[in-house]
């Protein structure tokens, strides 16, 4: 699935990612935790392909496709998804508007014919009915006047209507409160199957209660500094990150 | 379907030798370069003219020979040499069908997306197809007839219905309004003419494609609405132009009039060839627009959606005369590579209770620029006069300009004005969100930019709002990565 292999990247001239390595088969959910400035998010991005987050060596492959050779929309037809730790608002644009938008143009990238308007609907209101998800709410326009967890709820919508092969969760539990986290892990966890294998970015050991990985990784100083099982997270949460940051440095 | 009218056809080939001393070859039917007094005198003995409207077409000639350019837009305006362009031209083709149509022009018109016997049926929306100056075709003239409304060429309009052009036209943009619109008046060579009876709302959407079709042939549209009491009628003009080296002066005249408890919508969709990525060519479109809401509690409203022509000048307005009158301007405009702008609108409140609304939105990309200049006068006995005032901006990319230069002008101390202005950049984390979604980055910007001029975009009938939708994207191709 998806494969990184010695990733440096820098951002407006600063190394964050160091020589990262990491590997996520098929099916899996693997957990990244670590604290702030680590360089999670960065991560994030870079796999997503952000401008301005420059890959200065190596690679990255999902389903042995180089993922760093392809435009960001090219990454989504490919089946990369990135839920968003602070989505962003399309004021005037109708969440419908977008999701159908963006649907049809990797069906299109993939060669596959387009949903119209009605199937689409149909689609949605699957989706929706799921995650909770009000017909109120998908007519707003994107992500404007969402609460927090209306935000991730909206994300993990998009999640399950694009249907990506691989996704990563950048900080989807911050901002929720606990009815939203479960309401959101659940979104998650329907969505877990054998074809489908997931990041999870954060800070706490909170969200694998719900969401349960099967390795938890530290990241400290843009590297993987140790792996393990659903065990780690809990012993983070008790130690903290201070013998990571302190080898690091 | 194709009415070009027999009419028309033996007018055209009649005139086809001018007494004055040129020969005129009937197949190109076109009067020699340049601008003089007798170019005016051919332009009006070619379509049969009354005396009456020969002099009043010399008159606003002798006005243009006197008057300067208007100079208050923020536009860079080359020297237009007059001299250096036709002022009449009609189709080669004289049609007895639209199946004899060129091939070309009917080819073009499905590009327009208006393959017309499909579209008129489909839809049911009436089009009287100009082109080129000439009206080639004329649809669902006699349905319109049965409830007493004339839709015709204000040329057939001279010939038929004299009285109301007489009385009605110049009596809202007076032929010596402004440089352009006195070009216009001395030289116009077709155009639109809606009449609405009283009491009748107009069954369909009418609608007029316009296009240049001819090399170096300026084009002088003049269109006459008359709503009379309490009709209601809404009018779609759109217009596109194909590519083209030469620059091209387009100066149009539009005058609206709305009688007691009459309404008159009127809806631009504004294509014209834009010039290329150098800032090469491209239409000048220098347009007078103005409505009068003549009687008590009528209503204009226009609505543009302008993303073409190298240089826009452009001022859709309201006099608000009748007590109760309302009128609203909705507008987009946008400007890409090295386009300007320089549009917006007046709302002239005279009557009592006179309403007004003003919504604006500016795309500028590229290395264009692009101005809302806006007039809201309150005269001394508008009491209750209210006008809303909404002014948005959208730059993409550092090196394009947008700027807002409202005027308010209140002789009124109980009027109530409202401003409201903003100037945003598209971010790249909205670009990134879109594309991280699967939209390529041209995807991303028509979707944004759709979004930020929805308020306009939905006031537009629906067919044209998903023309319009279409055209946002395309006006912006290339402006992003």
């Amino acid at each position: 699935m998806l494969k990184i292999t010695n990733l440096h990247a820098t951002v407006g001239g600063k190394e964050i990612l160091k020589g990262l390595s990491l590997e996520i088969p098929a099916g899996e959910v693997h957990a990244i935790m670590g604290p702030n400035g680590s360089g999670k998010s960065t991560l994030s991005y870079v796999v997503a392909g952000r401008a301005g987050y420059e890959v200065t060596a190596g690679e990255i492959t999902l389903n042995g496709r180089d993922v760093l050779a392809m435009a960001p929309e090219e990454r989504a037809a490919a089946g990369l998804f990135l839920a968003f730790q602070y989505p962003v608002e399309i004021p005037g644009v109708q969440m419908t508007t977008f999701l159908k938008t963006a649907l049809n143009s990797i069906r299109r990238q993939r060669g596959e014919a387009e949903l119209d308007a009605l199937d689409f609907l149909k689609l949605m209101k699957a989706k929706q009915k799921a995650l909770g998800v009000t017909d109120e709410m998908i007519k707003r326009p994107v992500n404007v006047g969402f609460s927090g967890g209306e935000k991730k709820r909206n994300e993990v919508l998009q999640m399950a209507i694009l249907e990506p092969s691989f996704a990563i969760l950048d900080e989807t539990d911050s901002g929720l409160d606990i009815d939203a986290l479960k309401v959101v892990s659940e979104g998650v966890n329907a969505l877990r199957g054998p074809g489908r294998s997931f990041l999870v970015i954060t800070h706490y050991q909170r969200l694998l209660d719900y969401i349960v990985p099967d390795v938890v990784h530290v990241m400290a100083n843009g590297r993987i500094v140790k792996s393990g099982g659903p065990d780690l997270a809990r012993e983070l949460e008790a130690k903290g990150y201070a013998e990571f940051t302190g080898e690091a440095a | 379907m194709s009415n070009i009218t027999q009419d028309t056809i033996d007018t055209v080939k009649s005139l086809g030798k001018y007494e004055a001393g040129f020969v005129t070859d009937i197949e190109s039917d076109k009067a020699p370069k340049g601008l003089s007094e007798e170019i005016v005198r051919f332009i009006s003995a070619k379509k049969n003219e009354p005396k009456w409207l020969l002099d009043w077409r010399l008159k606003a000639f002798m006005h243009w020979q006197a008057m300067p350019e208007p100079q208050w837009g923020k536009l860079d305006i080359g020297p237009i040499d007059y001299q250096d362009a036709y002022y009449y031209a009609a189709p080669k083709q004289k049609l007895s069908s639209i199946d004899e149509a060129d091939p070309k022009l009917l080819a073009t018109f499905e590009k327009l997306g208006v393959p017309m016997a499909e579209r008129a049926r489909l839809a049911g929306v009436a089009v009287d197809v100009v082109f080129d100056s000439v009206s080639v075709a004329t649809s669902f003239r006699e349905q319109l007839a049965e409830v007493g409304i004339i839709f015709c060429s204000i040329s057939e309009a001279v010939q038929k219905h004299p009285e109301l052009v007489k009385k009605y036209m110049g009596s809202v943009v007076p032929y010596h309004d402004n440089k352009h619109a006195c070009l216009n008046s001395a030289v116009f060579t077709d155009g639109s003419f809606v009449y609405i009876p009283p009491g009748v709302r107009c069954p369909m959407e009418l609608s007029t494609y316009f296009r240049i079709n001819e090399m170096n042939t300026g084009q002088f549209e003049r269109t006459l609405i008359i709503a009379d009491k309490g009709a209601y009628v809404s009018y779609l003009e759109g217009c596109t132009a194909p590519m083209r080296d030469e620059n091209q002066l387009h100066a149009a005249v539009v005058e609206l009039i709305a009688h007691d408890d009459a309404e008159i919508k009127y809806s631009t969709v504004q294509n014209w060839y834009p010039g290329d990525e150098e800032g090469k060519g491209g239409i000048y479109n220098f347009v007078t627009k103005r409505g009068l809401c003549e009687g008590k509690n009528s209503k204009i409203s226009w609505t543009q959606v302008e993303t073409g022509s190298a240089i826009t000048w452009k001022y859709p307005s309201c006099i608000l005369k009748g007590d109760n009158s309302q009128g609203e301007f909705y507008s987009v405009a946008i400007t890409n590579n090295f386009q300007q702008a320089d549009t917006g609108t007046k709302m002239i409140h005279i009557g009592r209770n006179t309403k007004s609304r003003i919504i604006s939105k500016t795309i500028s990309a590229g290395k264009s620029d692009s101005t809302y200049r806006g007039l809201v006068k309150i005269m001394p006995k508008a009491e209750g006069a209210r006008n809303f005032t909404q002014c948005d901006s959208l730059l993409i990319g550092n090196q394009c300009g947008a700027h807002t230069v409202p005027y308010i002008e209140s002789r009124n101390p109980r009027a109530s004005l409202e401003h409201e202005a903003t100037t945003s950049k598209i971010g790249d984390d909205q670009l990134f969100y879109c594309q991280q979604r699967g939209l390529s980055a041209e995807e991303a910007v028509a979707l944004i930019v759709n979004g930020f001029c929805r308020e306009v975009l939905q006031n537009l009938p629906m067919e044209f709002a998903v023309e319009a939708q279409k055209l946002v994207g395309i006006s912006l191709e290339g402006s992003v990565g």
